[in-house]
């Protein structure tokens, strides 16, 4: 909700300038674009506001609906995990819109960003499978789908999905890997990582946990086994649901090994 | 932009500026040697070597020689719907108003329509848009009776088609501005039961299914009241008055609301589109009555 824009009230009206207008009360420069009250000339600061109509907003075609994503990987398995909660402006409109997809049965994506983005992106990636599997009679292997999913962001450079996806899985050697990616298909290989509103919080934990980075000395890197590797992405995402109001609700958690992919659930707290 | 520049010294010095080099390497390809050695660009058929520019034709334009500016904005618009998924069926409501900013302008519409037996679409934002979107979505459904192959459009599948058109209008720069909540009975795929659906999808084309959902001004005022209201063995019945119950709150708080509401409902038995009734309010409350001068709160 904005702070008091009384002006609001005759935004039907015709335009008068800054210095004819009559003077209301501006308390804060707070802008909230989710707000349906709220006076939409804050995007064109130069020139004249444009008259915008009794409803007084301008289209924005990209929103971020938050969401944390997760992926680590081991040496013969990779975790990748995500949160259900569907965020707009101060709202949570739904508690429960997944943003996980299994792909194959040796890799899932978990998506966040814009909400529908994500599902026509995941949409087009399920097509390019089938279409993959249908033309060569096997699964598309890990790396290939790392790199066609980069080039499908990027096939949309100038008009990206607002989507910050990581991808994990195992290769053709049964290694467990993860992948990161941002709107436009740049993208790194890695053993972990985040991505989405929580990438702050959860970076620097997964970075100190999983690769023993800034770690004291006298400690030991020691292989990441899957079992521990599970409790540690639980607690981090309940340690970013505590923090970060676009993380929340339930935590969807993939286990991907030589034998497939398992989906568990687990709850966050929900306000 | 480049409209009011047309045919000014400085738009055709601003000609001048394009690479040569590229209209001739069009002109010289082969295939196009015949046809006209033409570039369009931006909705503006540059001719090489002549200078000379043309509008486009294949590229709309508006009277005024800019390219066409979309509605990007809502003008009629209607608030909340408010609508909760109930174990034997769907609730939906909506109050009767479309606004023109903060006009009550037409007092008597409805923002709810029947889309199949099984399903009613109901929308806040702009009104022009909705009716647009009705006509879209009764083509869709006209369509596939056409077959008589004894089955109908879903209530999932037009919530997948209304998302469709939203995000592809979006694309377009060119947003039906709504707010459209899908509520419907889904039959099962052999024999099954039907079961309840109730799904929303807005202006940039998010669309998720839930058991509770309120747009506009209800998404603060109404969500929080439907999500307390809840629970898995939740009737229409009394679906119905807690959807009444909180299009009265809106109609308290919400200064885009009337008191006149319309309640829809679909179960087992197909969609009852419900009359339009007016709210009971009660204004005589002592702190409504007192306000601030009250003296216990600062107001009310």
């Amino acid at each position: 909700m904005s702070v008091l824009r009384p002006n609001a009230s005759v935004m039907g009206l015709p335009y008068t300038a800054p210095g004819n207008a009559p003077r209301g009360f501006t308390l804060g420069e707070h802008v909230d674009p989710e707000d349906p009250l709220e006076v939409g000339n804050s995007s064109n600061p130069h020139g004249k506001p444009r008259a915008i109509g009794p409803m007084g907003r301008r289209f924005q075609p990209y929103k971020n609906n938050g969401g944390t994503v997760v992926a680590v990987s081991g040496k013969d398995y990779s975790v990748i995990a995500s949160d259900t909660r569907l965020g707009s402006g101060y709202s949570v409109p739904s508690r429960n819109v997944s943003r996980i997809i299994k792909l194959t049965d040796k890799c899932v994506l978990a998506s966040s960003g814009m909400q529908s983005d994500i599902a026509v992106l995941h949409k087009v990636l399920r097509i390019r499978l089938t279409q993959y599997q249908y033309a060569h009679h096997q699964e598309m292997s890990l790396t290939a789908i790392s790199q066609m999913l980069s080039t499908m962001l990027y096939y949309r450079r100038f008009q990206p999905y607002y989507t910050f996806n990581v991808l994990g899985g195992i290769d053709a050697e049964g290694h467990g890997w993860s992948y990161s990616y941002d709107a436009i298909g740049s993208h790194e290989k890695v053993r972990a990582v985040c991505s989405g509103t929580g990438q702050n919080l959860l970076q620097p934990i997964l970075d100190n946990q999983v690769e023993f980075r800034q770690t004291a000395p006298e400690k030991k890197p020691e292989e990441l086994s899957l079992e521990p590797c599970v409790e540690l992405v639980k607690d981090a995402f309940t340690s970013a649901g505590e923090r970060d109001i676009y993380t929340g609700d339930i935590v969807e958690l993939a286990k991907v090994t030589a034998k497939g992919v398992e989906i568990e659930k687990f709850e966050l707290r929900s306000d | 932009m480049l409209g009011e520049l047309e045919g000014t010294v400085v738009f055709r010095e601003l000609l001048a500026l394009f690479p040569t080099s590229w209209l001739e390497r069009i002109s010289s390809h082969p295939s196009s040697e015949a046809a006209e050695k033409t570039v369009t660009m931006s909705g503006f058929k540059l001719t090489s070597g002549s200078g000379r520019f043309e509008r486009d034709a294949n590229v709309q334009s508006s009277a005024s020689g800019e390219p066409i500016r979309h509605t990007q904005r809502p003008m009629v618009t209607g608030s909340s719907v408010i609508a909760m998924r109930c174990v034997d069926g769907v609730v939906i409501g909506a109050d009767t108003l479309a606004s023109y900013g903060s006009m009550a302008r037409f007092r008597k519409i409805s923002r709810l329509h029947k889309a199949t037996d099984m399903c009613v679409v109901g929308a806040g934002g702009d009104l022009s848009d909705f009716q647009q979107l009705t006509t879209m979505v009764d083509k869709e459904t006209n369509r596939d009776y056409c077959f008589n192959d004894g089955h109908g459009l879903s209530p999932k599948a037009i919530h997948q088609y209304v998302a469709r058109v939203m995000y592809n209008r979006r694309n377009k720069m060119d947003p039906l501005w709504n707010y459209v909540v899908i509520a419907g009975m889904q039959n099962g795929d052999d024999g099954e039961e039907a079961k309840p659906v109730l799904g929303l999808v807005d202006l940039v084309g998010t669309h998720f299914e839930s058991e509770v959902i309120a747009t506009g001004f209800g998404e603060y005022l109404g969500l929080p009241l439907l999500r307390k209201a809840y629970r898995e063995d939740i009737t229409v019945a009394e679906g119905k008055k807690v959807v009444e119950q909180i299009m009265k709150v809106l109609f308290y708080r919400d200064a885009r609301t009337i008191d006149r509401v319309q309640i829809a409902t679909v179960t087992k038995d197909g969609v009852d589109m419900g009359e339009p009734f007016k709210l009971e309010t009660e204004w005589s409350y002592k702190a409504f009555v007192d306000g601030a001068r009250a003296g216990d709160m600062s107001t009310w």
